[in-house]
């Protein structure tokens, strides 16, 4: 593997643990589309600084980018509060408008510097090992990296530094509020992390990428697990093999690294989505069929419980019987009576089904729940 | 006058403004139930998943006749609806985390397909990428006449259904009781968005499309509490930005369609929040304000009843501005005094001198009465 290879995917992967860090959280606010209207709002800080400083990669540019970041919040937080639309028709009103801005501006006087349209929404992720960061005489590694890995720290220190803060105001706003704690200043410090990481990862991996890391693994670990540390970590662990499967799957097909990247991402759940082992859809379907059955068993218990020693056992507790009183398909009503005889519920005496000890308990204990 | 003669003998210019006028109604009319049944970043991620839709029907037929690519864009934009659908359904997970996963999982593969094709030796794929931000200049007769069926189909549907999708935007839970199929109800309404989404990919974009959902119910919802008008103004409002829009960006060099479409719609939306009757908020300002003067000189009127009750003849006595200043903290006495002059409940004995006139006593007893104040 090349020198180059190995830092592309050391970007990815980092420029994944830092969305991943700060996605966990706004998955769990519900503020999941905040980061495309962020990712996209951005674009306008970003030119309106490079028309001041006329320099691309001036550190300015972040600074403004963040903050535009900042003032896309504060815009759809003020129209909400007019209560003339609701949060989610004021995030799609606001976003829009401010990246068309960004793209007018940019098509109409910036054609011809390094700002295009197709690097803002795919990034080049090949090209990032390029862009190499010196110190003195020493070349010490590609910018990105250090960019981005500098972010990622950044996050992992604020969440380590507000962790109870930031549980606390997720899960709690009000008793946040009435510990004294700010719901505001919380959202607004999250939502400047949000635009940090944002502005740090789009310049190598594109905003889609950016949308699909921040959601994709919080999503797919929410599947898994319901406690934050774990959460957050399983985020992780997700968003780097998301990384650098996609980078790899990019590098077989010959195509986007971004986009084969956020195709994983998708893959990644889908799997998860039908394979986790309480909430996946196939542990559901195998509990509903198996509780199918159970429930069945269950009323075979009853019925014959119900009618154990009276005149009528006779004709109630034959198998047959089952299809008119308790409507069940003669099949159903066979293989219920079979499983019930496998697991020591009833025997069958000749004609008539007789429940066993183990049987009556089961029904005794149901008609008590 | 020149537009409007350049307009009836341009081509391209009739085809784009037409063209934009259909996207604008059919959008319009469609993202009022969206907005009301609160999705309306769904808009957002249908136009974004409808990506992979067009290149795989490109790719697949090797054609760029509209229809099939608005057919692949609708295929893909459903699939993602219906996907979200099934995650919200089955999951714990919230409706803004699937939004997003399925926005950006689904770009991300139209991405690399588009990449891939990209790639081709021959150029036979250009013009895709124009699907990102939109082109309206090349917009043909064909492609007027696919958006133009497709939209007006939707929009009979809606008429048909026009009970049943009131119903479901308002109250779904009663829809469900008394035995409409919600969920069918559901799906077909989304299905109809998805359309109107499509439709207008080509002009707008699939970054941008959402804005047309948004906007102009937004706008529409400030104007009336009908939800028919609703869905005619949000029509209307749609078709204007639409048609400015486009037009703006054919005639000037390097304006790109769709963010100068969602500009337009934008002023809009903004000029209706700040002056639309009623709801604007410039009227709630004003009304805000008006309130507040009227209290104001019910205050100070109220003062001097009270200065002057403690007189044998209340309306003898006369009483200086500065005493009244120091009664109540508000601003404006001198202002509310005059206003009160012209109201004849108070005269003017001196410059600084006031005294309440027989009616202004009367009016001053009777809003001490209705309000409960008692005398100190």
């Amino acid at each position: 593997m090349a020198t180059a290879q190995l830092e592309i995917q050391a970007i990815a992967a980092v420029t994944a643990v830092g969305c991943s860090l700060v996605g966990v959280f706004l998955v769990l606010r519900r503020m999941a589309m905040m980061s495309d209207a962020i990712s996209h709002a951005i674009l306008l800080g970003i030119v309106v600084a490079f028309f001041v400083v006329g320099d691309i990669t001036s550190p300015l540019l972040v600074v403004a980018a963040a903050a535009t970041g900042l003032l896309t919040v504060g815009l759809v937080e003020m129209l909400h509060r007019t209560r003339l639309v609701r949060e989610d028709a004021a995030i799609g009103l606001v976003f829009p408008a401010l990246f068309s801005l960004g793209i007018i501006l940019i098509s109409r006087y910036a054609g011809d510097v390094h700002l295009d349209t197709d690097v803002v929404l795919l990034g080049e992720l090949a090209f990032a090992p390029f862009d190499r960061l010196i110190v003195g005489e020493t070349d010490i590694g590609p910018k990105h990296l250090y960019l981005m890995g500098g972010i990622t720290l950044v996050n992992l220190l604020f969440i380590a530094a507000f962790f109870k803060e930031l549980k606390l105001a997720t899960f709690d706003a009000g008793l946040a509020a009435a510990l004294g704690f700010s719901p505001a200043l919380i959202h607004y410090s999250l939502m400047g992390m949000v635009s940090l990481t944002v502005v740090g990862a789009f310049d190598a991996v594109g905003l889609i990428l950016v949308v699909a890391l921040m959601v994709g693994p919080p999503a797919t670990a929410y599947l898994l697990t319901d406690r934050l540390p774990r959460l957050i970590a399983l985020s992780c662990l997700f968003g780097v093999v998301a990384a650098v499967s996609g980078y790899w799957m990019a590098h077989w097909l010959d195509t986007s690294i971004a986009g084969c990247i956020a195709t994983m991402v998708g893959i990644v759940f889908g799997i998860v989505y039908l394979a986790a082992p309480q909430r996946g859809l196939v542990a559901v379907a195998r509990r509903r069929a198996l509780q199918k059955w159970e429930f069945a068993q269950t009323m075979l218990a009853i019925h014959l419980f119900q009618h154990e020693g009276l005149p009528e056992a006779a004709t109630e507790c034959r198998p047959e019987h089952l299809q008119d009183h308790l409507r069940w398909e003669p099949a159903f009503a066979k293989r219920v009576v079979n499983i019930a005889t496998d697991q020591g519920l009833v025997i069958q005496h000749g004609e008539l089904l007789v429940l066993t000890d183990n049987g009556r308990a089961l029904a005794e204990q149901a008609m008590v729940q | 006058m020149s537009l409007f003669q350049d307009f009836l003998l341009d081509y391209t210019l009739r085809n784009v403004a037409l063209g934009s006028a259909v996207l604008g109604i059919t959008s319009g009319a469609l993202g009022v139930f969206a907005m009301l049944r609160q999705q309306s970043l769904l808009g957002d991620t249908i136009s974004h998943a409808a990506l992979p839709g067009i290149v795989l029907a490109f790719l697949v037929t090797g054609s760029k006749e509209p229809l099939v690519l608005i057919l692949g864009a609708a295929l893909s934009g459903w699939l993602a609806a219906l996907m979200i659908m099934a995650i919200i359904r089955t999951t714990h997970l919230k409706s803004d985390t699937a939004l997003g996963l399925v926005l950006s999982v689904f770009f991300g593969l139209g991405l690399v397909l588009l990449s891939s094709l990209q790639k081709r030796p021959d150029a036979s794929q250009a013009g895709l990428d124009n699907f990102l931000f939109g082109q309206a200049a090349a917009l043909m007769e064909k492609d007027l006449l696919t958006m133009a069926s497709l939209g007006g189909l939707a929009l009979v549907v809606v008429l048909v259904f026009w009970k049943e999708f009131k119903l479901l935007s308002f109250d779904p839970d009663y829809g469900a009781i008394v035995g409409f199929p919600v969920r069918s109800l559901d799906i077909l309404l989304t299905s109809l968005v998805v359309f109107a989404i499509v439709i207008g990919l080509q002009t707008v974009g699939v970054v941008l499309m959402s804005a047309m959902i948004v906007a102009p119910a937004a706008a529409a919802r400030q104007w009336t509490d009908r939800l028919s008008v609703m869905v005619m103004l949000s029509a209307l409002f749609g078709a204007l930005a639409g048609v400015a829009g486009a037009v703006l960006s054919s005639l000037t060099p390097r304006l790109p369609t769709g963010p100068t479409i969602v500009l337009c719609i934008t002023t809009i939306v903004g000029l209706s929040f700040l002056f639309a009757s009623n709801r604007g908020l410039v009227w709630h300002k004003v009304r805000h304000w008006r309130h507040r003067r009227h209290l104001q000189i019910e205050a100070v009127l109220v003062d001097l009843y009270r200065l002057a009750s403690q007189h044998a003849h209340p309306d003898q006595v006369s009483h200086a501005t500065s005493v009244l200043r120091t009664m109540t903290p508000t601003v404006g006495v001198r202002r509310s005094l005059r206003e009160l002059v012209a109201r004849e409940w108070v005269q003017q004995r001196s410059p600084n001198q006031w005294s309440l006139t027989p009616a202004g006593l009367a009016e001053a007893q009777r809003l001490v009465e209705i309000s409960g104040l008692e005398e100190a």
